[in-house]
């Protein structure tokens, strides 16, 4: 029972930081119908910003403080994702306009390439650390209830309420302010926004900054885990089955998907995995967001999908 | 002036119904083909033949079938490296598990392996489209990276994972310098290409292309949608096992897993939308240009570099290679949305009105 509980809170810790990503990917694809698969290399390109400018910094400027020192990278690079953005908007969407689902699809390919060699040219390409604090030292709970207690990384706890506290963020952004409510106009019908005077090509650049944003959040996140290093850009191969078993333009649907995703790669991993092989993970994940969407097309909280002549 | 069709007239339906109904058409098929297997041998040298050629000739024949299901019948595919790599290791367990199996046979069952692999993914088409199922078929991808490397049996239990052919040859032909290994895959290539052009101007190929369109209106005018969904899978993913054979079995010799990841599904997927989608000769036209751009990077960025001044190490070469081919991708989907083949029949057509454009 002990050991059940261990894979089913790694599996939801997991979850969570799956569903950061998905988060950007639905952010996205319901603001400019675009499917991002740049996401990774976002995620990647603000880590390694995060983790050469808190390394720089007190270098420039002269100061100690290790949290100052990271606060000040946190918004530098938070400045550098505002200007990806803008450039994305400015060079490559305004331009592909009204073009089909995949040939956005391979625009953002060819993104996910550009930002791979261009941050691994001006940052580096060896591995990084991120140091923001993140407590490594895991603690025992509920040692009175099983005999030796479960196993938790307090690492993950932090890394699921930071996750939390974005997701929720983002939520009253979207229903509070004015710009979110532009957004989710936005992302109803871009004919009719634009008709009652919502400038398209700022929504698009704010998207993106806000997934930018998120992509931020992720990879420092993976990042003081993991490392810096170019393969966490497969983290977003790991966040697609998130969406399309959350359904591609649910916020929700992002986040019940990634606990769903994150439970059932953990627990088939430890109690499937040794029977064929291991390494099940990657594909168990996929596996069964196939199997769902053979009795829902549209993913758990998608829009129905209505087919007309 | 010298490419139209008038007074070319047909009198029997069979001069009507054939796969080039214009004569300069039909010329210049026969000159590239004879060109291919008469003379490029003997221009070419052997760092050509590896590195470009044949590779080239590989990778036409996989983007031709993702081509016949991404463009024709319009299922976005993401699991072309699965079907690729089912079709090396399936026509490797023949080729080796068989005693006496000749090679032509092992890479056509490495395709039919390929064929109900292909098959079996296809089955969510019928239910999911467009970037759901682009998401899913990276299932077909995943699974078979997993399968190929952790399942003992289909690596033959070799203990490095890797896995190697080598006296390759067909009724006594050895096939092992450059030359004979080029036009071994030539003439792959040449009879699938008659193949797919004659297939996708088949009652199957409009079929294919209604579902494409609009699959619904297809149905509602008779059209099987499951029929043709998956018989585009089964086509396209035979073809592309077999182009794996060849990738494996003659570009490489000996390879693992890795030879067919998600990256070579992503390439292909770029050779079909840079060179047209629903072209068969746009399959040709982006292979070419997805082979030989990296290639050509890598040899004018250090020139450039010297040029200028300055020495640019391997990684910093690599990395603007990423840059300068990502740039390169966005700036081409923008420039011409429909690859080089639209660019292909504009070309054809100011050829026919020239000189009187209007």
């Amino acid at each position: 029972m002990a050991f059940f509980l261990e894979a089913l809170f790694g599996g939801l810790m997991a979850g969570m930081l799956y569903s950061l990503v998905a988060l950007g990917f639905v952010l996205i694809f319901k603001a400019s119908g675009v499917f991002n698969f740049a996401q990774g290399a976002m995620v990647l390109f603000a880590a390694l910003a995060m983790a050469r400018f808190s390394e720089w910094i007190p270098g420039w400027i002269g100061i100690e403080s290790r949290f100052l020192a990271n606060t000040i990278a946190f918004l530098l690079a938070a400045v550098l994702m505002y200007i990806l953005a803008w450039l994305i908007e400015r060079l490559v969407l305004r331009h592909l306009v009204n073009q089909e689902g995949v040939t956005l699809l391979m625009a953002t390919l060819g993104i996910t390439y550009f930002i791979d060699g261009f941050g691994q040219t001006i940052f580096g390409s060896e591995i990084y650390k991120i140091d923001v604090g993140m407590p490594k030292e895991p603690v025992f709970l509920f040692e009175g209830v099983f005999e030796g207690g479960v196993l938790i990384n307090l690492e993950d706890v932090y890394a699921a309420i930071i996750a939390a506290f974005l997701v929720a963020g983002l939520s009253l952004f979207f229903q509070k302010t004015a710009t979110g409510r532009a957004l989710r106009a936005v992302a109803d019908d871009h004919q009719a926004a634009q008709s009652i005077g919502i400038p398209l090509n700022k929504i698009w650049v704010i998207v993106w900054f806000v997934a930018g944003i998120t992509a931020l959040v992720a990879g420092i996140i993976w990042g003081s885990k993991l490392g810096v290093q170019f393969s966490l850009t497969t983290v977003a191969l790991r966040a697609l089955p998130v969406i399309i078993l959350g359904g591609l333009t649910s916020v929700p649907g992002a986040i019940i998907g990634g606990l769903i995703i994150g439970v059932g790669e953990k627990l088939s991993e430890v109690y499937l995995g040794p029977l064929v092989g291991g390494g099940i993970e990657i594909w168990f994940a996929y596996v069964l967001a196939l199997v769902f969407l053979l009795f829902r097309p549209q993913g758990l909280f998608g829009e129905k999908i209505i087919d007309r002549v | 002036m010298f490419y139209r069709e008038n007074g070319q007239f047909k009198t029997t339906y069979r001069a009507d119904q054939q796969i080039f109904p214009i004569t300069q058409d039909r010329f210049a098929v026969l000159a590239i083909i004879a060109f291919a297997f008469f003379a490029v041998p003997m221009l070419a040298d052997e760092y050509m033949f590896r590195a470009i050629l044949i590779p080239f000739l590989i990778l036409s024949l996989a983007a031709l079938g993702v081509n016949i299901l991404v463009g024709y019948c319009g299922q976005i595919s993401l699991g072309s490296g699965a079907f690729m790599a089912v079709g090396a290791y399936m026509a490797y367990n023949t080729y080796v598990r068989i005693e006496g199996m000749p090679l032509i046979v092992a890479l056509l069952s490495g395709g039919f392996f390929a064929t109900a692999v292909g098959m079996f993914f296809g089955i969510p088409s019928l239910r999911v489209k467009g970037l759901y199922l682009a998401v899913a078929t990276l299932a077909a991808q995943f699974f078979c990276d997993w399968a190929f490397s952790r399942i003992g049996w289909f690596t033959n239990n070799s203990s490095s994972g890797s896995v190697a052919v080598s006296n390759l040859q067909v009724l006594g032909w050895k096939i092992d310098t450059p030359i004979e290994k080029y036009l071994f895959c030539l003439g792959f290539l040449v009879v699938f290409g008659l193949l797919a052009k004659n297939l996708v101007r088949s009652a199957i190929g409009r079929e294919w292309m209604a579902i494409r369109d609009m699959d619904v209106a297809a149905a509602v005018i008779g059209i099987r949608p499951v029929y043709a969904k998956l018989s585009a899978f089964a086509v396209s993913s035979f073809i592309v096992g077999v182009a794996g054979g060849l990738w494996a079995f003659v570009h490489l010799g000996s390879w693992e897993p890795a030879a067919f990841s998600i990256d070579r599904s992503f390439q292909l997927l770029f050779m079909v939308i840079i060179g047209g989608m629903g072209s068969i000769m746009g399959s040709f036209f982006g292979a070419a240009f997805i082979v030989v751009l990296p290639i050509f990077l890598n040899q004018f960025l250090p020139w450039a570099g010297e040029l200028v001044g300055v020495t640019i190490s391997t990684a910093a070469v690599a990395h603007t290679e990423f840059m300068i081919f990502g740039a390169l991708i966005v700036w081409f989907l923008i420039a011409e949305p429909h690859g080089l083949a639209k660019l292909w029949s504009i070309a054809k057509q100011k050829l026919r009105i020239w000189p009187f454009p209007h």
